[in-house]
């Protein structure tokens, strides 16, 4: 083990030792009374962490003989995972204790599955990507079901473990074939195997059951089944989690596969997540218009914004990888913002998540049904919200790479999309008078929320620099 | 000041920032300070444009007071005008002031709507000064969240679906624009409108998915933003979004509709669809001539049978509009000139229109024709001033709508006898249905009970009306006001137009 390896996989290894460390910590001094510290210790080393890796200047290259890399891409998606995940645990803190489940594992275990993400994005071999890939998917099994005695929570726990090791199975596959016939494990190995632009069909097979495993895990159509009703039956604040870290990782690591062991037959690959992308369009946007659970309608939004930034990568050229990181930062953004919301939803200190629960929000609460105002039309796309910025990158890298009917496609999705998003600020706004919701909010989740609407109107100046970091990381990663 | 064109935008959106931000609570006393700021916004922006217009020079056919900055992705924010679009500016800000001043009796969650039309306000001058695709764009579509938002919390009582109406039907209308734009960006590496304009998209005919596209790439954008620009003005077949849009919302925001968001449609035709893809426009001329006198003529027969004021009046609209496309794809002078005076004339004599139906309906709450009749007897105040846009409506000499729709009828003319020939049967019908409405409103015995107490305008009313009335007056005499500022940029505009058409160059200019 070099220097550099160390340095490398420093950040890792940090929030790791952290995690065992306040694990033992917290078993034995206050257990459960200690939540609130550990939740905040995490998140701050998170921070620290993500700070340390944005401004540090490690040099790019290959650690542990080819295992991990270290580049501006790595960079990028741990940076986005780790502000991420560590704004999801601060603005869910409150809500937990509230409903009983402050529990002191749950940071931690949200810090192990940070450490996996991390490891994921950063992958350089089929091994190191599953190894990353499992930590993250065990960590979140375990919180799905984290409220052990109602029976919807253990179903998603359980659906979302079956299922999970289901595509664990398909990727492992594609993997043993991919190294099966290129003889290797690692990236540059396979790169080099179809380097000619002909790619064998035992490494074709492969690689389709690598990106069926992938897609399982951006819960792309058709591998989204889970997606609803993981959303609907964890609690708000562990969906929230799932709708924003692991979908970032998710998606880099599918572009790390793609382009460093796959990147000479991108014409194979291409039409194969194009497929999934205008799938994951319309259904994102055709199912959720029936929906009238909002964790549920997020869960369809989230396949639906995971459509777009799957056409990024399908455009297949380092403008549609820049085009997917810009897009699934925004999309964070967003959806920290709404699940923030959606945590402070209760009636007399209970959770609701119906949407018509909403009537007439805007009256009791006109600052934070503003802020939701701004989120939903910059979820649908509407300018100048930032997300129409985002639509506008992946649609610009569809037409560059010729695929002008995938951009036809994603616009007509935006606006039959456009619909139900509308549908709550219709309630929010125009509805009938009701009984209310309570006004209570964390600290922590109203910031979350004004800040992330904030940052949806503000960004229209400049995407806050995304953009600069997004083209190098996208540089990083194709060449 | 070298940011003049910033500032005229930008004031209103300020002035919502600052309602958003330090107007507290919901008395009386709150609502009046809401629409004083409001008023007084709206004012000062007015009078500031007003510098813009004086600081504009006429002869010069190019983009004045132009300000250019670099934005995110390639884009540039960029700002300018040219004698088409300074009009247009001037109609947003003249006719703003108005419309807030006509909200006064509003009560419920004043200071929101104020907010959203100052917000509005910003949007739509916006669309008029922006000189980058992606800037025109983000105002465009934009300008729908407000609308949404006024038309669904103040409107009548189908309002929620008009509202969603209103906004998927638009919505669905200018994402293929998007597309169109995202493709022209990819294609010609800039959204520098200017530049675009001189850029040559390609014309060879190919063929897509079978079927033989005749202009090439031009047509097929021409399509995508026409898909657009028609839903907006609104064309028939697809304006039926604009009578629910106009009967379900209020009174300021019906104006607002008609007088200046309907001419974002003609805007658009005339900044994109003619100068950047002139071989798409000449192949598609004939089909929009067409359906623009179908337009006259079929929603001037459904006005003749509304029995809601307001929705008699969205129709009227629609017919109206039909003038000022023809006239645009007639592609001459007085076509082109007549659509954009008619455009300026439509918006105040119709803002007019739904004012004075405002007034009526702020006493009666209702707007069918059935529940009145005989007003003139207790309001011949308003008998006057609502004679007086009935009249414009229809085209009296003297008054506005008459060169309009005169200059266009001369165009079309010039393009297509048959054209013309349809579309004038819409001047008879437009009197028709509009000295009906006037005559059953107005007109006869005041027999119905509720009237019998009804008052006349007050000072209030009777101020509004005032600016519009003189508009309508003074460019109905002197028409030249308009014309001599539009003129060159129109001139230029056409030339450009022809020049790019060499193999149709003479047939279009002198056809038939």
């Amino acid at each position: 083990m070099t220097a550099f390896d160390l340095q490398a996989i420093l950040p890792e290894l940090l929030l790791a030792v952290f995690a065992m460390a306040a694990l033992l910590a917290a078993v034995y001094t206050g257990k459960d009374k200690a939540t609130p510290l550990v939740t905040w210790a995490t998140a701050g080393v998170m921070l620290a962490l993500a700070l340390f890796i944005g401004l540090g200047d490690v040099a790019n290259g290959r650690a542990f003989g080819g295992l991990l890399i270290e580049d501006a891409y790595a960079r990028f998606a741990q940076v986005g995972i780790l502000v991420a995940a560590a704004a999801v645990l601060l603005a869910g803190q409150e809500t937990l204790v509230r409903r009983g489940l402050g529990r002191f594992e749950y940071p931690l275990l949200i810090a192990l599955a940070t450490v996996g993400m991390m490891i994921m994005v950063s992958a350089g071999d089929l091994m190191t990507l599953y190894m990353g890939l499992e930590l993250q998917s065990l960590s979140l099994y375990v919180v799905a079901a984290m409220r052990r005695d109602s029976v919807k929570s253990t179903e998603a726990g359980m659906k979302y473990f079956i299922l999970g090791a289901l595509s664990s199975g398909l990727l492992l596959y594609g993997a043993s074939l991919t190294y099966g016939y290129a003889g290797t494990t690692g990236f540059d190995g396979i790169l080099a195997a179809a380097a000619s632009g002909e790619i064998g069909l035992g490494l074709l097979f492969g690689l389709t059951f690598v990106a069926a495993g992938l897609a399982f895990k951006v819960s792309a159509v058709p591998f989204h089944m889970w997606t609803p009703d993981v959303y609907e039956g964890a609690p708000t604040p562990v969906t929230a989690f799932f709708a924003t870290a692991p979908k970032l990782a998710a998606m880099a690591l599918f572009g790390r596969v793609l382009f460093d062991a796959f990147g000479h037959s991108v014409g194979d690959w291409s039409q194969i997540v194009a497929l999934m992308a205008v799938l994951s369009m319309f259904l994102g946007a055709v199912a959720a218009i029936g929906q009238r659970d909002f964790k549920r309608l997020m869960a369809y939004s989230s396949i639906g914004h995971m459509g777009f930034a799957l056409i990024g990568l399908a455009s297949g050229s380092e403008y549609g990888v820049q085009a997917m990181l810009v897009y699934m930062a925004i999309y964070l953004t967003m959806n920290v913002g709404t699940f923030a919301f959606i945590m402070s939803m209760e009636r007399d200190g209970k959770p609701v998540t119906e949407i018509a629960a909403l009537n007439q929000y805007a009256k009791a609460e006109p600052v934070k049904a503003l802020a939701m105002l701004v989120l939903l039309f910059s979820l649908a796309g509407v300018p100048p919200m930032v997300g129409f910025f985002g639509k506008l990158y992946v649609l610009n890298a569809a037409v560059q790479a010729e695929m002008t009917w995938l951009a036809v496609a994603g616009v007509v999705a935006s606006v039959i999309g456009a619909f139900y998003y509308l549908r709550i600020v219709y309630y929010m706004y125009f509805g009938e008078t009701e009984e209310r919701l309570d006004t209570r909010m964390s600290a922590a989740g109203w910031v979350m929320l004004m800040g992330a609407a904030a940052a949806m109107l503000l960004g229209v100046i400049n995407l806050f620099g995304v953009e600069g970091a997004a083209a190098q990381a996208a540089a990083a990663l194709v060449n | 000041m070298d940011n003049l064109l910033s500032i005229v935008t930008f004031l209103p959106l300020v002035a919502a920032a600052i309602l958003a931000a330090f107007l507290r609570g919901d008395d009386e006393a709150a609502q009046r300070n809401a629409k004083w700021l409001a008023l007084t916004a709206t004012t000062a922006t007015f009078l500031i444009s007003l510098a813009v217009l004086l600081r504009f020079d006429p002869a010069d056919t190019g983009f004045q007071m132009v300000e250019e900055h670099t934005w995110l992705m390639g884009f540039t924010y960029k700002l300018g005008v040219d004698g088409i679009s300074v009009l247009f500016v001037l109609l947003t800000t003249a006719l703003m002031p108005i419309a807030i001043a006509s909200t006064w009796g509003v009560t419920t969650r004043v200071k929101e709507y104020m907010i959203a039309f100052l917000i509005l306000e910003t949007l739509m001058i916006g669309v008029f000064v922006a000189l980058d695709l992606v800037l025109f764009y983000l105002f465009f579509e934009a300008g729908l969240i407000p609308m949404f938002l006024i038309i669904g919390i103040w409107g009548g009582k189908d309002r929620i679906y008009a509202a969603f109406k209103f906004f998927l039907y638009t919505f669905l209308g200018s994402v293929l624009m998007l597309v169109a734009m995202v493709f022209m960006f990819v294609e010609a590496g800039t959204t520098d409108i200017p530049s675009l304009m001189l850029h040559n998209f390609g014309s060879e005919t190919f063929s897509l998915l079978g079927i033989q596209v005749v202009g090439g790439a031009q047509t097929l954008l021409f399509i995508a933003f026409f898909a657009s620009f028609a839903v907006k003005m609104p064309m028939w077949p697809v304006h039926t979004w604009l009578p629910d849009a106009h009967v379900q919302a209020p009174t300021a925001g019906s104006v607002v509709l008609a007088a200046i968001l309907l001419k974002m449609g003609g805007y658009g035709f005339l900044r994109f669809s003619l100068p950047m893809f002139p071989q798409g426009a000449a192949v598609m001329t004939d089909f929009i001539l067409w359906i623009s006198v179908i337009a006259i003529v079929y929603t001037s027969l459904v006005a003749l049978v509304q029995e809601d004021m307001k929705k008699l009046i969205a129709y009227s609209s629609v017919a109206h509009m039909g003038y000022v496309t023809a006239g645009i794809f007639a592609a001459n002078q007085q076509g082109v000139d007549g659509a954009i005076f008619q455009m300026i004339s439509h918006g105040f004599v119709s803002g007019a229109l739904f004012l004075a139906v405002g007034v009526i309906y702020d006493r009666m709450h209702t707007r069918e024709i059935a529940a009145y009749g005989g007003l003139v007897n207790r309001m011949p105040a308003y008998a006057a001033v609502f004679m007086f846009f009935t009249m414009a409506n229809v085209g009296l000499p003297g008054t506005s709508g008459f060169v309009g729709e005169f200059l266009t009828l001369v165009g079309m003319f010039k393009a297509n006898t048959w054209i013309a020939a349809v579309a004038a049967t819409g001047v008879i019908l437009s009197a028709g249905y509009a000295l009906w409405l006037y005559r059953r409103v107005v007109f006869g015995d005041l027999i119905k009970e509720s009237l019998k107490a009804i008052t006349d305008m007050d000072t209030r009313e009777k101020a509004i009306f005032a600016p519009l009335v003189a508009a309508t007056l003074i460019l109905g005499v002197s028409p030249n006001l308009v014309l001599d500022l539009i003129g060159p940029s129109v001139t230029a505009l056409l030339d450009q137009y022809h020049a790019a058409l060499p193999a149709l160059a003479d047939t279009a200019a002198v056809s038939n």
